[in-house]
């Protein structure tokens, strides 16, 4: 167990707001091994990007984290700013969704590298703009030494997503997170991006995190799948194995709600009624249960925990769908 | 041709811009593009950042004006109109908008949202107008007792756009122009409000001109697609033709960066077939402007620019070198990755 490189446990992140409190994350497990890909997939509001945030330690004062997160076994919960510090960049970086918003518009890029080097590394100034340079090549950035003097708004959205992700390569992270790293991106420059990001995570041997609404993209470029709702992770398997057998009613839906190439024109797509569930108040049984077509009583008062169902696939959920397949046919 | 609801003929738009050295320039966002939307059809339009989709569809409603071209919306050439005569035209086309919060005066409720366009072109008495927004509010599923006196801030993302969608739909228009409408909604939000424009458009014969950079859902809602790169018609034709035989290089690239969400099917490496970064719209390339980024250019591209050529029924394609045009490669870059016609190299 202790040579896992990440080890999440038991998660949780709540927001104090006045007297209440929003539950983000509630409780969420979940290991990553050293060259790993993982894709945390949900919605807005299903806690993705929050874990992610508490991993980093880059949570507002308001929040409140419980459980743990253990890089090489170290725990990274309850550490304080200094000493995240020497973890944030140099163990962890992300690349975030905006790369307009992340990046210093009144600073060069070059620059803005070099500082992100010289934070963590000891190299002299010299040195440093010599990585940057060269970091700028890896991420193939054209015509790197030149681009090294440019403001950010001289770069395209691509371009500066690629600063980005020098920035984050420059101390050579051992997990890269991928924050909606490219959903700001048109699609051609997002498929270059996400090439990019998979070829630099092989070459170096990151674990990444990709942390994303889209679920093509966690089936064509990672491994294993988390699929959260309501701040849990109601479905976790190999991505092969995920997607030809989908376990929980809500990844179903999810799945079968996104547009496809392969359906043809005006065809209407499933989807379910209802809204994102309400993180107010702790949910008492399942939170897809509003919206779920099988639930029952027991969906309402106990929330399923996440169980292996299959050999190397979990699923939190009470009936889990291949058994409505076995009911099927014995109704028939 | 009585059934063209819409035919922009040799749009251009062109806006002057100064570059970081102070030299005065123009950018040629839309550079003669001609399209035709038919009544209760819908025409998807796709192309990336900067390839002039939004620009065109502004241009139809005169926001600003074309620089030239005509645009004739049931037979009559509003391009040409005063802003006066134009207006009364403006009630045939609505539009829906990428961000249903800022398309909406936050301060107003739904009602009042819903009700301004019958106010602004004086459309029946208080009560009638009343009648007309609690009908457009149940079209797009909102009840009117519930959802009227609400504010923007109270509705959720795919409510606000329903509520904008019901404002469009309010003066009964039979063209529908939606920027990305459903681009910010998350995947289950952006089904249901897809769903909803089907289900609108088969219930009220609307067309739709439906702009978006995600192919897979233009082509999902579009009985054409139109592809666009830097102000440039690349491709026009049947939704399922230009999927299943794209032949415009710049739309095969288009298709196969679409990540599948199907992990068996094999990724493509997509720096073979688009390279590099688009250029410049103040000094696009000479000839075909995908020149530059194209893995079949030849000399012949940069020197001459290629004109839309019938390749099939309805189909277009404005190539020198399309593909698929050698027999050989018939189905080349097109079985890889994002099409499943071809199933003999599956395993």
């Amino acid at each position: 167990m202790t040579d896992k490189l990440l080890e999440v446990k038991d998660l949780e992140v709540r927001f104090r707001q006045g007297a209440n409190s929003v539950y983000a994350v509630n409780g969420v497990s979940f290991d990553l091994d050293q060259g790993k890909t993982l894709a945390i997939i949900g919605e807005s509001g299903s806690g993705k990007t929050v874990t992610s945030r508490a991993m980093m330690g880059l949570l507002p004062n308001t929040a409140v984290v419980h459980g743990s997160v253990k890089l090489n076994g170290k725990e990274l919960v309850g550490l304080s700013e200094k000493e995240m510090l020497q973890h944030r960049g140099l163990d962890l970086a992300t690349v975030f969704q905006d790369p307009g918003r992340s990046l210093n518009p009144t600073m060069k890029v070059g620059k803005q590298i070099v500082e992100a080097i010289r934070l963590h590394l000891p190299l002299d100034k010299k040195a440093a703009r010599e990585r940057a340079v060269e970091l700028l090549g890896l991420v193939r950035l054209p015509l790197p030494a030149q681009r090294f003097n440019d403001y950010p708004h001289q770069l395209s959205g691509g371009m500066r997503q690629r600063v980005m992700i020098a920035i984050a390569l420059a101390c050579q992270p051992k997990i890269l997170i991928a924050d909606e790293a490219t959903t700001a991106l048109d699609v051609t420059t997002q498929a270059k991006i996400m090439d990019l990001l998979i070829d630099l995570q092989s070459q170096f041997h990151m674990a990444l995190i990709l942390i994303s609404h889209n679920l093509g993209l966690a089936a064509q470029y990672t491994d294993e799948v988390a699929v959260m709702y309501g701040g849990k992770i109601v479905e976790r398997a190999g991505t092969k194995e995920l997607f030809s057998n989908v376990l929980m009613p809500y990844t179903r839906v999810l799945l079968d709600a996104v547009p496809r190439l392969d359906r043809s024109a005006h065809d209407s797509l499933p989807s379910i009624t209802g809204g994102a569930p309400n993180l107010t108040s702790r949910p008492t049984g399942c939170s897809f249960m509003p919206r779920c077509m099988t639930a029952t009583d027991r969906c309402r008062e106990q929330a399923p925990p996440l169980a292996e169902e299959e050999p190397g696939h979990e699923v939190a959920c009470w009936y889990p769908l291949h058994d409505h397949a076995a009911l099927d046919e014995v109704g028939t | 041709m009585t059934d063209v609801l819409l035919d922009i003929r040799d749009m251009v738009q062109e806006f002057p811009a100064r570059a970081a050295n102070g030299a005065r320039g123009v950018v040629h966002a839309v550079s003669n593009v001609s399209l035709q939307v038919r009544a209760g059809e819908t025409l998807g339009i796709v192309g990336e950042s900067g390839s002039g989709k939004s620009t065109l569809a502004r241009a139809v409603l005169g926001v600003p004006p074309p620089k030239s071209g005509d645009v004739f919306l049931k037979g009559t050439n509003i391009a040409r109109l005063k802003q006066k005569r134009m207006r009364e035209h403006m009630r045939d086309i609505q539009m829906v908008f990428q961000d249903p919060y800022s398309s909406v005066d936050s301060k107003w409720n739904v009602s009042r949202i819903v009700g301004e366009p019958l106010r602004a072109f004086k459309v029946g008495t208080r009560e009638e107008r009343r009648k007309r927004v609690a009908e457009v509010l149940d079209l797009v599923g909102l009840d009117p007792n519930v959802y009227g006196s609400r504010r923007p801030r109270q509705l959720s993302g795919g409510q606000c756009q329903r509520v904008a969608i019901a404002r469009a739909l309010a003066l009964s228009p039979s063209l529908i122009i939606c920027d990305e409408a459903v681009s910010s909604l998350d995947v289950l939000i952006q089904a249901q409000v897809l769903n909803l424009f089907e289900r609108l458009r088969t219930e009220l014969d609307l067309a739709y001109l439906f702009i978006a950079h995600d192919l897979a859902m233009v082509k999902q809602v579009s009985d054409r697609v139109a592809v666009m790169y830097l102000g440039k018609l690349c491709e026009i034709g049947p939704a399922e033709d230009i999927y299943r035989n794209p032949r415009h290089p710049y739309t095969v690239a288009l298709l196969n960066s679409i990540p599948d969400p199907d992990p068996s099917r094999p990724r493509v490496k997509i720096d073979d077939q688009i390279s590099g970064e688009p250029p410049s719209p103040v000094n696009p390339p000479s000839g075909c402007r995908f020149r530059t980024r194209c893995p079949r250019a030849q000399e012949k591209c940069a020197l001459e620019v290629p004109v839309l050529q019938s390749v099939g029924t309805e189909h277009s394609v404005a190539c020198h070198f399309p593909v698929g045009s050698e027999n050989a490669a018939v189905s080349e870059g097109v079985t890889s990755g994002s099409v499943s016609v071809n199933t003999s190299n599956d395993v």
